[in-house]
């Protein structure tokens, strides 16, 4: 019992993880229907802008020993700018580009990040401590959960109540929900639609930020591609969810997080090494059960 | 106030314009009649900014409209309201207006123009909290022509406001569109598919087919439908003739 309780805080934890991932790129799809791969690259910089340059195996923190309060919007500044530049240098050329060319594009995007943080830091893992005082375990009866943990869920459900509350009640919240229903009925109306775009990358680019800062304080270690496998999991997540659907996004990455965890804590052992070709197997089961994904959206229906 | 020259526009292969002129003076209404696929919503498409035309020219007022984005060209007061509704669906009746006001910079109007809007069609108040895609057909069309009204426009471009809806429902649009001429000084551009109901509201018709404007004059004129008539289907000696140097185009090509 304590067990499946754990193992449930567990897959809570990295299914926020994966649903913050998951935000990220399915706000991009919702607006630009731009699948963006480089959207796990913004998260690997979210990481390295915490440290100094160097090529040494142990990273020194320079921004990442500042103050929280100071710290999080200084990252969050960085990887913002990172994702507005990559638009106005790569996407917004290609506005009327086809959405399989915008998802190359963004493999350009991805290799020219991962290439960029190997000139300046190094091809090796890095090992770096952000908020080692949070590690310690809050003890509820039995149950032993890690602080860390419970902060990356609460911080995972603000984000998304914070998101939900820009989308209903803000005028810019109003005119990104249009335009990702409708991008040329929404422009029709004077809706700017570079503005639109630019906001979507920003946000995008503030929850990679979070995904960065959770997931380094978590595992400890920087790697130039330790964006990539979240990334990947948030395009699962994207798509099991129903394209074109931030709710389905949300869905589809804690629904993610449970099946790794308890494929990794459930398969006998030596099937263990396999767990994510079992979690995507679960992933084909879904999708040949439910095509569009679990929310259905407009964007896919239109498409058949 | 809107002049188009000799625009040429093509989607891949398709050549979908092959040089439409027409003019539109301040208050009139003027419609564009057609049978499917003529060319009539990608003359409106092209005059909002949403397609480019890769010959001739569209200015507003004397002023070029090239290269501009749709949101510029609402700015200077044209609103499109397309074939095929494009309500927001997820969007409440009352977000669908509001998107409409944000370009806006005269805040103090918008409460007033709101209301107004609201009471021309009294079923959009009703419904107010509504998600779009719960509207009926004729709902969907008020709505998208409220919508248009809130960003103040100039001129207004209705792509084939009756398809679709009952006659009735028709009616009621077209008793809209006309109030809203009187009130909001509003030029009209109109396509649709069939005459008989725009002879008697405008000023000017032109007929359009396979991409070529194929018979223009004043609707008095055409009161008897039968030019009309020979023009939209083809059966004219002008049409012929274009026809003709459109397959040799073609051939060319």
């Amino acid at each position: 019992m304590i067990g499946l309780l754990q193992n449930l805080v567990d897959a809570a934890n990295l299914g926020s993880l994966y649903a913050l991932a998951a935000l990220g790129v399915g706000l991009l799809f919702g607006i630009l229907r731009l699948v963006n791969f480089a959207h796990g690259d913004f998260i690997s910089i979210g990481a390295y802008a915490l440290i100094v340059p160097s090529f040494e195996v142990t990273a020194q923190l320079f921004i990442g020993t500042w103050n929280w309060s100071l710290m999080i919007p200084t990252v969050m500044l960085i990887v913002v700018i990172v994702a507005l530049i990559s638009d106005a240098l790569v996407f917004q050329p290609l506005r009327r580009a086809s959405a399989p060319t915008l998802m190359i594009a963004s493999f350009a995007v991805s290799y020219v990040i991962q290439n960029g943080i190997l000139m300046i830091y190094g091809a090796r893992p890095k090992a770096a401590n952000l908020w080692s005082g949070l590690d310690k375990p809050i003890l509820l009866g039995e149950l032993r959960v890690p602080l860390l943990q419970v902060i990356t869920i609460v911080v995972t459900l603000a984000l998304m109540a914070a998101l939900t509350l820009f989308l209903k009640r803000t005028r810019y919240g109003v005119m990104m929900r249009a335009a990702a229903e409708d991008f040329r009925m929404a422009q029709y109306l004077g809706v700017n639609g570079n503005f639109v775009i630019g906001l979507a990358f920003a946000i995008s680019g503030i929850l990679a930020t979070a995904v960065s800062l959770l997931y380094l304080s978590q595992t400890g270690t920087l790697s130039p591609t330790m964006g990539v496998p979240l990334a990947l999991f948030a395009f699962v997540a994207v798509v099991i969810g129903g394209m074109g659907s931030l709710l389905g996004a949300v869905v589809g990455g804690f629904l993610v997080g449970f099946v790794v965890i308890m494929l990794q804590a459930y398969l006998p052992e030596e099937l263990r090494v396999f767990r994510d070709a079992f979690a995507f197997t679960f992933v084909i089961l879904i999708l040949l059960v439910r095509p569009t994904g679990i929310v259905r959206t407009r964007a896919f229906i239109e498409r058949v | 106030m809107l002049e188009v020259n000799d625009i040429h526009v093509s989607y891949g292969r398709l050549r979908a314009l092959k040089g439409v002129s027409l003019s539109v003076r301040e208050g009139e209404i003027v419609c564009l009649i057609g049978p499917n696929g003529a060319g009539k919503s990608t003359t409106l498409a092209a005059i909002a900014g949403g397609v480019a035309p890769h010959r001739g020219s569209i200015a507003l007022a004397g002023a070029p409209l090239a290269g501009l984005r749709p949101e510029q060209i609402a700015k200077l007061g044209v609103s499109l309201v397309p074939e095929g509704r494009h309500v927001f669906g997820t969007l409440t009746v009352a977000e669908n207006l509001r998107v409409a006001t944000y370009m806006r910079k005269d805040r103090a109007a918008i409460a007033g123009d709101y209301d107004r809007v609201l009471s021309l069609f009294p079923r959009l108040r009703e419904r107010i909290g509504s998600p779009g895609n719960r509207l009926s057909g004729g709902e969907q069309q008020m709505l998208v022509i409220a919508r248009a009204l809130l960003t103040r426009p100039r001129l207004l471009l209705v792509d084939e406001p009756s398809l679709g809806l009952a006659p009735k429902i028709v009616d009621q649009v077209y008793e809209i569109l006309l109030a809203a001429r009187q009130s909001d000084g509003l030029t009209l551009l109109i396509n649709e598919q069939s005459s008989h109901r725009i002879l008697k509201h405008a000023d000017r018709i032109y007929v359009i087919r396979s991409g070529h404007i194929q018979l223009h004059d004043t609707a008095a004129n055409l009161r008897d439908g039968e030019a009309i008539k020979r023009a939209y289907f083809g059966f004219g000696e002008d049409a012929a003739a274009a026809d003709a140097t459109d397959d040799a185009e073609e051939d060319a090509a």
